[in-house]
């Protein structure tokens, strides 16, 4: 909120990272059951997921993030001092 | 590893939109008060027909990288001590994995509907009993109209701090203060094996950080999302190493609730410290209740009760299902709300600045 007017809004980054985003999601979910079956496995393939939970966190993070600044949804902007 | 393939629910649209939708609210609420997302998500998920046990894992495996995303937008506000999140995190971590030892041990012996009325059990208390506490404080500091001062350390934790064990003793940022490590590592520990049991570790880890060390709410809140990372890091690769973590569902979830954490970090920079409490408490009292309605059927199903019928079952889960989905919407529109005030007076003290300094 607040949203300062001055700074130049991260349109461009927000539209590259949402659709690598988009295609992320696309993918798992259009190969599910083959996704599930090998994670399913366990093992050393535990580090599957938690591998795509870090890549799709840095991407679609960076996304949502971008998209609420774009919105004009910002930090207050004198920042909470605690203690 | 069980019968983990045939655990695997089928995704249409409906569902992807409801956790996507569940996902964003779970967010909003976890960016707010550091926690939260998880005690609508793990019975959200469960009301889809996921196991109680893959439901705990798969959303401990979208908490993670979500908590990652919130714990470093808090920092950007200087709301985060790094260090007391890693020393509670690392105790968190051994909480998570006898947490879930213990889990994996009921669902062996008693299936599915053991594990879950397990869950749903703790569930209730832990709300009950830390939930009621959190609200009564709240609803005290706003009775006592200090909802604007600084917000000091209770008695209980004056006295943690006061404690000097040699050796021991780690100074905080959050705290202020010198602490023993010998009363971080047991709140962890708590912390880990509730996150590893209903997945909100959390609703143990910010209230023993306000109440028994003395952090102040919003750097309570903001510290659980380290916490959160690591023992989610950990117990998710636990989880994964036996398969049961259904990555779609995680995924999908943290699809909504990046969009929500960041929202609701946002929102911390808005309002009175005490709105923590506000948001925290309404929602644990709220969802005890939802929980709590569903231990009859998982009795009934475990035969330790007479059989319920098909009619009461149903009414069971719908109004169980209904309390849910209230408690995820009040806390959204408190948060919102509140978020909306701040901005508001924000709007109002910048616009009367402008009018002192003639700009306008």
């Amino acid at each position: 909120m607040a949203a300062n007017s001055t700074k130049k809004k991260p349109v461009g980054k927000m539209l590259v990272m949402g659709l690598i985003s988009l295609a992320l999601y696309a993918y798992l979910l259009a190969n599910q059951d083959q996704v599930n079956s090998t994670f399913a496995k366990g093992g050393w393939y535990a580090l599957l997921p938690i591998i795509v939970a870090f890549v799709f966190s840095y991407v679609h993070g960076s996304f949502t993030g971008d998209f609420w600044t774009v919105l004009g949804v910002e930090a207050a902007r004198k920042k909470k001092e605690v203690k | 590893m069980h019968d983990i393939a045939t655990s695997f629910i089928n995704l249409d649209a409906i569902t992807i939109l409801y956790l996507f939708g569940v996902g964003f609210v779970g967010g909003l609420v976890s960016g707010f008060i550091g926690s939260g997302g998880a005690f609508v998500l793990t019975p959200g998920m469960m009301s889809l027909g996921v196991p109680g046990l893959m439901a705990v894992a798969s959303n401990m495996c979208h908490k993670f990288p979500k908590a990652l995303v919130g714990a470093m937008k808090r920092f950007k506000y200087g709301q985060v001590d790094v260090k007391l999140g890693i020393v509670l995190g690392v105790s968190a971590e051994a909480g998570v994995l006898y947490g879930a030892g213990i889990q994996e041990k009921i669902k062996a012996t008693f299936g599915d509907a053991g594990s879950n009325l397990y869950v749903s059990v703790a569930f209730v208390v832990i709300l009950a009993t830390v939930g009621g506490f959190v609200l009564y404080d709240a609803w005290k500091t706003y009775k006592s109209g200090n909802a604007n001062t600084e917000e000091k350390a209770g008695k209980l934790a004056k006295w943690v701090q006061s404690v000097n064990i040699p050796g021991t003793m780690v100074y905080f940022k959050a705290l202020n203060a010198r602490v023993s490590i010998l009363f971080t590592i047991p709140l962890g520990f708590a912390t880990g094996m509730m996150a590893a049991t209903i997945a909100v570790g959390g609703f143990v880890g910010v209230p023993s950080m306000i109440y028994v060390l003395g952090a102040p709410s919003l750097m309570a809140s903001a510290t659980e999302l380290v916490i959160a990372f690591v023992m989610g890091l950990g117990g998710s690769l636990k989880y994964a190493m036996h398969g049961m973590v259904d990555i779609r569902l995680a995924m999908i979830i943290l699809a909504g609730s990046l969009f929500g954490i960041q929202l609701g970090a946002i929102g911390t920079t808005y309002v009175k410290p005490f709105m923590i409490k506000v948001v925290m408490g309404v929602i644990m009292v709220i969802v005890l209740f939802s929980r709590g309605l569903m231990v009859p059927v998982y009795l009934s199903q475990l035969q330790l009760i007479d059989t319920l019928g098909e009619g009461t079952v149903k009414l069971l889960k719908t109004s169980s299902f209904a309390i849910m989905i209230f408690a995820l919407l009040l806390g959204a529109f408190i948060v919102l709300r509140a978020m909306w005030q701040g901005r508001q007076a924000e709007r109002l003290q910048q616009a009367a600045g402008a009018l002192e300094h003639g700009e306008v």
